[in-house]
C-alpha cells in the first residue's frame, strides 16, 4: 500500500527528462567508441538510480539493461554464424558449411576474426546504449504524464495513445482469464477451433470494453468544443510544416545554410503558432500541470549540449585542424578503427559529454529555499516521525 | 429536473420497442430507484437521461427528454456532461486515466474548469467520498468498492445536477455495497443532487428512495412511491415478500419499520435440519494458494458432502475465487485435495471436469460458438456424452432457449443456465459456482435456487461463492465465512447467519431473536391460530 505523502523535492518536468535523454541519444548515435559508450551508460544508470521515483514505471530500467544485453548477444551470435569476414586476426574457427552458388556472399561458420567481432560489438553497444537512453527517460518520467504536457491541439491524439497504452495489459488479462475458464470445459478441441474458442471471447470482451470506455469518455465530455476551429489554422500548420521539411532537406543536402535555417525556423514557429490556434477549439484545461522551471531548461540543455558536442566534433575535418587542436579534439576517436584493430582512445570533449550526462544530478537535488531560522527549532520532531513512504504489504 | 415526454426507443436490431411512450417527471433533489427484471430496459432508460441513448447506441427514438431544460435530442452526451454525471455498470471499463487523482480531474479537464478551481474540487470530492488516502494509487490496484467510489467521485467532481448510476453495487460485497449506497444517500441529503439509481438489491436502498420507476418489461414505465409500487410489482425484495405473506397492505421499507409492524406476530423458529452427513464428496486439508507474495488462501480445510449446498461468504479479495479454482485442481497449491479418491490437480482437464465442474465468475468466457444448439452439441462431444445430453439438461433446468439464438444475446440468467448445462453434461459429483448471482434479478435467483436444489437432491455436492447474503440464506445448508484467505467460521447456515451482525439476512433481523432466515421460513413458521 502506498500512503499519501507530501510532494518530493526532486521532481522535474517529464518533458525535460525526455529532452535530456533524446539529446544523449543523438550523441550516442554519433559515436561507436566503446569506452565513451560504456561511460555514458554508467552515467545514465547512475542518474536513474539516484533520481527515479518510487512509481511502478520507474523500475523499467532493468528491463532495458537486459534488452541491451540481448541486442549485443544477438548481434555477436549472428556475426559469428553468418557475418562477413574482415581482418586477419583469427581468434578461432568454426566448421564452415558450404552453400550453393546462388547464396554467394553468405558464409555459414568459418573463421572468426577479432576485427569483425570488435566492429560488431562497438556497433551493437551503440544500439544498446540508445535503448538505455529510452529506458532512462521512461524510468525518470511517467510517459503518460509527458503526454499530458502536449499542446491542446494534439490532445485527442495523446488521449488515443494513452488509451492504446492500456490495451495490451487488458488483452493479456482477459486472454488469461478466458484460457483458464476454457480449460474447465475440457480440451477436446484442437487446432483452429481451440484457437477460436479463446480468441472469440477475448475479442468480444475487448469490443465491449472499448465500447464502454467510449461511452464513459463521451458521457464525461470528451471532445467538447468551445467553438468552431479557427479559420486558416490547418492551412497555416500544413504550409509551415512543409516549409520546415524543406528547410531540413536543404540543410542536410546542400550548402545554402542560411536559407535552410531560415526556412526551418519560420516553419517551426509557424507550426507552433498553428497548433496554438487549433488548440483554442477545445475547452480542455489541465489538472496540476507541472510548471516548466529554470532547471528544466538546464537539464534539457545538458542533453542538447551533449548532442551538439559530439556532432560538432564528428563533423570536423581533421585536415583543417592544427596539430595541437587535432590532438585535443581528436574527431577520429569517435569512430575508432577496428581494421586494423586499435585500442579506443578517450579525449577531453568525450569526458565533457559524460559529464553532461551525469550533470542533472547536480541541479536536481533538493530545492533550495531561503530559510529563516526558527528560534525554537522543532523541525527535529517531524524528522523523528515514521516515514510515510512506500509500505509494500502483502 | 428530468422530464420524459412520450419517449419511445427501439434498438436497431430489435422489433419490440425497449421503451414505449414513457412519460414521467422527477423533481430536483429526488433519489429515484429504477427497478425491473433484467432486460426490461433499465439501462436504456438511464442512458436516455444523458443522451447516450440514442446518440451513442443508435436506434429509433421519439419523444422528448428535458434535463434541467435541455433537450437531449439536441445535445450530445458530451454537451450534457456538466449537467448529468453517468456511472456505467462496470466502473473499471469507464476509467480513462490510470491514477485516482487524474481520474477525478478528467471530467473537469474536459469541461475546461480553471486549474485553481479544479485543484480545490478534487480535494473536496476526495473527502466527500472518503477516498483521500487513495489519491495516488493506480486504479487497477483498488478493490471493487474503492473503484466504484472513485468512479462516483470522478463524475461528482464536475458538479453535475443529476447523478445516474447503473447498478453500482452489483459486483460488491455486502459491506462495500453498504459503503457506496450510504455515500449516495449522503449526497442526496447534503448536496441536493438528483439521483437516478438502478439496483437489483433493493433491500439496502429502498428506505432512502423518494420514488420508484418500475419497468415491468413490456416497454411501459410506472412512476410512483416506493411502498405502493412494491406492493404490486413483480420485484420482490424480502420485505415485500414478507408483506405478501403477512397480508400487509403496504411494504415496509426498512427492517426497523418491519420490526415495529411485526411485534405480536408469533413465529416458530426454523426447524433444525438434521445434519445428515451423507457421503463425503470433497475433502481438502490445509490448502495454500499463493500468487507471488500474496497468500490468497492460507491453511483452509473443508469437507463437502454429497447432496448439500455450501455457500462461501466473504469480502472482495478474501480468497473465495482462489479456493474454488484450487478445489477444481486448476491451481498449483499446497495441501491435500481428495475428490472421490482422486486429486483433481493430477488429472487432465477432461478427467477433472468429470469430477468437479466449475462455473467461473464471467460465465460468458466459456461460450464461443454462434448458436445455443452448437454450444450444446460441442458440450456433448467434450463430455463424451450421448448427443442431446446437454440440450436435455437445459430443458431439465427449466430453460427453453431457442436453439438458433446467439449465446451472447441471452440474458444473464439464461446464459448462466446454458453454462451450467454445459458443465453438468460431464456428470460431475461436485459443482462449484463463482458468484453466480451477479446481475440476476429476484426471479432469476429463485430459478437458480430451484435448479441447484434439484441437483443437490440428486446427490451433487455444491459450493457457491457469493456476496448475496439473502441468496446464501435461501439456498445453502452449510456456510463458510472467509476473510484474508482463511476460513473464520464454518457451520450450518441457520446458526452462522442468525448469529452474525454483518451477514444476517433481513428476515432474521426482523424476527430476531427467533431463528428464521427467509420468507419461506416465516410462512412455514406462522402460528396458525386455528387448530
Amino acid at each position: 500500500m502506498v500512503l499519501e505523502r507530501t510532494q518530493t523535492l526532486k521532481s522535474l518536468h517529464p518533458l525535460a527528462w525526455w529532452a535530456w535523454a533524446i539529446g544523449i541519444g543523438i550523441a550516442v548515435n554519433g559515436t561507436t567508441n566503446p569506452l565513451l559508450l560504456a561511460l555514458i551508460a554508467l552515467a545514465l544508470v547512475w542518474v536513474v538510480l539516484l533520481r527515479r521515483s518510487s512509481a511502478p514505471w520507474a523500475r523499467s530500467v532493468r528491463a532495458y539493461l537486459i534488452l541491451g544485453g540481448f541486442v549485443i548477444a544477438m548481434r555477436v551470435f549472428f556475426q559469428i554464424v553468418i557475418g562477413a569476414k574482415t581482418g586477419d586476426t583469427i581468434l578461432f574457427a568454426l566448421p564452415e558449411i558450404p552453400l550453393p552458388d546462388w547464396a554467394a556472399g553468405i558464409r555459414l561458420g568459418g573463421p572468426i576474426t577479432a576485427e569483425a567481432l570488435a566492429y560488431t560489438i562497438n556497433d551493437a553497444l551503440r544500439l544498446a546504449v540508445l535503448l538505455l537512453c529510452l529506458g532512462a527517460a521512461n524510468a525518470l518520467a511517467n510517459p503518460r504524464q509527458a503526454l499530458r504536457s502536449m499542446p491542446a491541439a494534439l490532445y485527442e491524439a495523446s488521449a488515443a495513445v494513452v488509451v492504446a497504452l492500456s490495451v495490451a495489459p487488458q488483452l493479456i488479462e482477459s486472454g488469461q482469464r478466458v484460457l483458464k475458464a476454457r480449460r474447465t470445459r475440457g480440451t477436446n478441441t484442437k487446432g483452429l477451433r481451440s484457437l477460436a474458442s479463446v480468441i472469440l471471447p477475448v475479442m468480444a470482451d475487448s469490443i465491449e470494453r472499448s465500447m464502454s470506455l467510449a461511452a464513459g469518455m463521451e458521457a464525461r465530455g470528451f471532445a467538447r468544443t468551445r467553438g468552431l476551429p479557427v479559420r486558416g489554422s490547418l492551412t497555416l500548420m500544413i504550409s509551415s510544416s512543409m516549409l520546415a521539411t524543406l528547410g531540413a532537406f536543404v540543410l542536410l543536402s546542400t550548402d545554402f545554410r542560411l536559407l535552410a535555417v531560415g526556412c526551418l525556423v519560420i516553419g517551426l514557429v509557424g507550426a507552433g503558432f498553428g497548433l496554438r490556434l487549433a488548440g483554442k477549439r477545445l475547452a480542455v484545461t489541465r489538472y496540476r500541470q507541472q510548471p516548466w522551471r529554470v532547471r528544466d531548461t538546464v537539464v534539457s540543455g545538458f542533453g542538447l549540449l551533449a548532442a551538439v558536442v559530439v556532432l560538432t566534433i564528428g563533423g570536423l575535418n581533421p585536415n583543417d585542424l592544427s596539430a595541437s587542436l587535432l590532438q585535443w579534439l581528436d574527431p577520429q576517436a569517435l569512430f575508432p578503427s577496428t581494421d586494423p584493430l586499435t585500442w579506443p582512445q578517450l579525449s577531453v570533449p568525450m569526458l565533457l559529454v559524460v559529464g553532461l550526462v551525469a550533470a542533472p544530478l547536480a541541479v536536481t537535488g533538493k530545492d533550495r529555499i531561503d530559510v529563516t531560522e526558527s528560534v525554537r527549532n522543532d523541525t527535529m520532531v517531524r524528522s523523528l516521525r515514521p516515514k510515510a513512504e512506500i509500505l509494500v504489504t502483502s | 429536473m428530468i422530464t420524459f415526454d412520450q419517449v419511445s426507443h427501439t434498438y436497431p436490431e430489435s422489433a419490440q420497442p425497449t421503451l414505449d411512450r414513457v412519460s414521467f417527471s422527477l423533481s430536483e433533489g429526488d433519489l429515484c430507484l429504477v427497478v425491473g427484471p433484467t432486460g426490461s430496459g433499465k439501462s436504456t432508460l438511464l442512458g436516455a437521461i444523458n443522451g447516450l441513448v440514442p446518440h451513442f447506441t443508435g436506434g429509433r427514438f421519439s419523444g422528448q427528454i428535458r434535463v434541467d431544460g435541455r433537450d437531449t435530442t439536441k445535445h450530445r452526451p458530451r454537451e450534457l456532461a456538466d449537467l448529468v454525471g453517468y456511472v456505467g455498470q462496470d466502473p473499471v471499463r469507464g476509467f480513462v486515466t490510470d491514477t485516482v487523482e487524474d481520474e477525478i480531474a478528467y471530467g473537469m479537464e474536459q469541461l475546461g474548469t480553471a486549474p485553481m478551481v479544479m485543484r480545490k474540487r478534487v480535494e473536496e470530492t476526495l473527502d466527500l467520498l472518503g477516498i483521500a488516502e487513495l489519491r495516488r494509487r493506480p486504479l487497477t490496484e483498488l478493490s471493487g468498492g474503492q473503484q466504484q467510489r472513485v468512479a462516483i467521485a470522478a463524475v461528482l467532481a464536475a458538479q453535475p445536477k443529476v447523478l445516474v448510476l447503473d447498478e453500482p453495487t452489483s459486483a460488491l460485497d455486502a459491506t462495500a455495497a453498504a459503503d457506496v449506497l450510504s455515500a449516495i444517500t449522503t449526497l442526496v441529503h447534503e448536496v441536493g443532487l438528483t439521483v437516478v439509481l438502478a439496483e437489483h438489491r433493493l433491500e439496502r436502498v429502498m428506505q432512502a428512495a423518494d420514488s420508484m420507476l418500475w419497468l415491468p418489461g413490456d416497454g411501459s414505465v410506472r412512476h410512483g412511491g416506493v411502498a405502493e409500487l412494491l406492493a404490486q410489482a413483480n420485484i420482490t425484495p424480502p420485505l415485500a415478500a414478507l408483506a405478501q405473506v403477512l397480508g400487509w397492505p403496504t411494504v415496509p421499507l426498512s427492517v426497523r419499520e418491519a420490526r415495529r409492524r411485526a411485534t405480536g406476530i408469533q413465529i416458530r423458529p426454523r426447524p433444525e435440519t438434521p445434519t445428515s452427513h451423507t457421503e463425503l464428496a470433497v475433502g481438502a486439508t490445509d490448502l495454500q494458494v499463493r500468487f507471488g507474495e500474496i497468500k490468497a488462501v492460507h491453511g483452509v480445510s473443508l469437507e463437502l458432502f454429497a447432496g448439500t449446498i455450501t455457500a462461501v461468504l466473504g469480502r472482495n479479495g478474501a480468497g473465495k475465487s482462489s479456493l474454488l479454482w484450487a478445489l477444481q485442481g486448476a491451481l498449483t497449491c499446497g495441501g491435500e485435495i481428495e475428490v472421490a479418491g482422486q486429486d483433481p490437480r493430477r488429472l487432465n482437464a477432461n478427467q477433472a471436469r468429470r469430477l468437479v465442474a466449475l462455473v467461473p465468475q464471467t460465465a460468458a468466457d466459456l461460450l464461443y460458438l454462434p448458436t445455443v444448439e452448437a454450444e450444446c452439441g460441442q458440450a456433448d462431444v467434450e463430455s463424451e456424452a450421448s448427443p442431446g445430453t446437454t440440450a436435455a439438461l437445459l430443458t431439465r433446468l427449466g430453460m427453453q432457449l431457442p436453439p438458433d439464438r446467439d449465446p451472447r444475446d441471452l440474458s444473464e440468467g439464461q446464459r448462466l443456465a446454458l453454462v451450467l448445462a454445459i458443465q453438468l453434461a460431464a456428470g460431475p459429483k461436485v459443482l462449484l459456482l463463482d458468484e453466480p448471482t451477479r446481475g440476476l434479478d429476484y426471479q432469476a435467483k429463485a430459478e437458480l435456487h430451484q435448479i441447484l436444489d434439484q441437483f443437490a437432491s440428486n446427490g451433487t455436492a455444491i459450493l457457491i461463492s457469493t456476496h448475496d447474503v439473502e441468496f446464501a440464506a435461501a439456498t445453502s445448508q452449510n456456510l463458510l465465512l472467509m476473510a484474508d484467505g482463511e476460513i473464520v467460521a464454518a457451520g450450518p447456515t441457520a446458526d452462522l447467519l442468525t448469529s452474525s451482525a454483518a451477514y444476517s439476512p433481513q428476515m432474521s433481523k426482523v424476527f430476531s431473536p427467533v431463528k428464521v432466515l427467509t420468507v419461506a421460513d416465516v410462512a412455514a413458521g406462522l402460528w396458525d391460530p386455528r387448530p
